[in-house]
């Protein structure tokens, strides 16, 4: 928390010192996970990032999974997010770390993401993809990409709906 | 009926060679790309015609060798060999890249002793006591074989080039091959690019299909082939080469062989 206010407050200045205005560009991505009628369900794995055209850059957004199994045993599982694995995961010392949470219910959930949070931060102008990727046990893994120019100019959204493992994924970006 | 299996029996001798060379050998590995801070796979080996189908051999692991990350050696574990496939288990301790091998460095020997065919295969070390240093019709011929695979947790490392026999580098990383996508690999032969040779690649599942769809590139003057993998999937990648480089005074040729598994996984 006294990070988070810190950083805002930084952000706050810096943007008083360059006359930006008060507002910050910010990127909302929403994420619906869909309630599944199944006999056994488990809540899945779910992968947010960011990459560049070329990947040459990679940022994640979030990582959610079962961080909180004793002897980390949930890491075991996030090779089964296959593309955020190849591209992300398994490229860190220490894989999610600092954007991982716990696993999510099914249902609709945001992420409000300023300039200044990690993935966004000094991020060169150019057009980008937000991946999202989830993956379920004993279920299915279902991975959807969605372009994002930024900084944005104005006012922009993209959406995409999965077909299995994730529902309604949309992106909406203020200048 | 005696005076016909001694000619019969001529033959196979001479042709031993590529008899031996007849059925294929391969290890597969539960797993190729590991998460988490400790990992276990376990790799079946056997022989046989049919890639990845357990039908006719286990495959002996006399020379089993596995380099972690580091490219240390590391033993196996919970080895077993059955009727019709061998199998071990390697606990993954660090992040990187294991090379799994079994290279066999032999020799084989065919002459004749009182009119009768004699035929020995075996390690180079047991050649001068197995083998007469002379003998009607001898003829020796040394074996280098290597049958691997790669299992990575965490982040690929590099891989060592391998300077004896006939070996692959690949230009993306053995654990980074994905549907769709093309990979660049270069044969070598004693470390050195190895041109105009053949490789054959047969996908997994030949049961559940009438053909066998091998892939078959020849090696370009760099000894390098391009692959775009059709599907996701276990492959088997197959090479061979003969020369005169021996490592003994009696062989007069060596013939190589390569294979190794790779998995590519989907999009």
């Amino acid at each position: 928390m006294n990070r988070r206010l810190r950083t805002h407050t930084l952000a706050c200045m810096l943007a008083g010192l360059f006359g930006t205005g008060a507002q910050a560009a910010e990127l909302l991505v929403n994420v619906e996970i869909p309630r599944l009628d199944v006999a056994e369900y488990h809540r899945p794995y779910v992968a947010i990032w960011l990459e560049s055209q070329d990947r040459q850059t990679v940022r994640d957004v979030a990582v959610w999974y079962e961080r909180e199994k004793p002897k980390a045993e949930g890491q075991k599982w996030l090779k089964d997010l296959r593309q955020w694995w190849r591209i992300s995961g398994r490229n860190q010392d220490a894989p999610a770390d600092g954007v991982s949470g716990a696993t999510r219910a099914a249902g609709k959930h945001t992420l409000r993401l300023e300039d200044t949070a990690t993935a966004l931060k000094d991020l060169p102008p150019g057009h980008y993809t937000i991946a999202v990727e989830a993956a379920r046990e004993k279920g299915g893994r279902e991975l959807l990409r969605l372009p994002l120019k930024w900084p944005p100019q104005q006012p922009g959204a993209a959406t995409v709906t999965g077909s299995h493992e994730l529902g309604a994924v949309s992106l909406t970006t203020r200048p | 009926m005696k005076s016909l299996i001694a000619p019969l029996l001529l033959t196979l001798g001479l042709s031993a060679p590529f008899l031996a060379q007849a059925h294929d050998a391969w290890i597969l590995p539960s797993s190729t790309v590991l998460s988490g801070d400790e990992a276990w796979v376990t790799v079946d080996a056997a022989v046989g015609n049919d890639k990845f189908y357990f039908d006719h051999r286990p495959m002996a692991l006399n020379g089993l060798q596995i380099k972690d990350p580091a490219g240390k050696d590391i033993a196996a574990q919970n080895a077993f060999s059955g009727a019709v496939r061998s199998g071990f288990d390697i606990h993954l301790t660090t992040d990187g890249t294991y090379r799994i091998a079994v290279v066999n460095h032999g020799a084989m020997a065919t002459w004749k002793e009182d009119g009768k065919p004699r035929r020995w295969f075996g390690p180079l070390e047991n050649l001068a006591d197995k083998v007469p240093a002379r003998a009607e019709g001898l003829q020796v011929q040394e074996r280098l074989s290597r049958v691997e695979t790669f299992v990575t947790k965490g982040k690929p490392s590099q891989l060592d080039r391998i300077d004896r026999g006939l070996a692959l580098t690949p230009a993306a990383h053995p654990n980074d091959l994905v549907a769709g996508e093309k990979t660049g690999f270069t044969l070598t032969l004693d470390g050195k690019p190895l041109p105009d040779a053949e490789i054959e690649i047969v996908p997994e599942g030949s049961r559940y299909r009438d053909q066998l769809n091998a892939i078959t590139a020849k090696t370009d003057d760099k000894g390098s082939i391009q692959v775009t993998w059709p599907a996701a999937g276990r492959y088997w990648l197959h090479a061979q080469a003969s020369d005169t480089v021996t490592s003994v005074a009696q062989a007069d040729k060596r013939t190589l062989s390569y294979s190794a598994t790779l998995e590519v996984l989907p999009q």
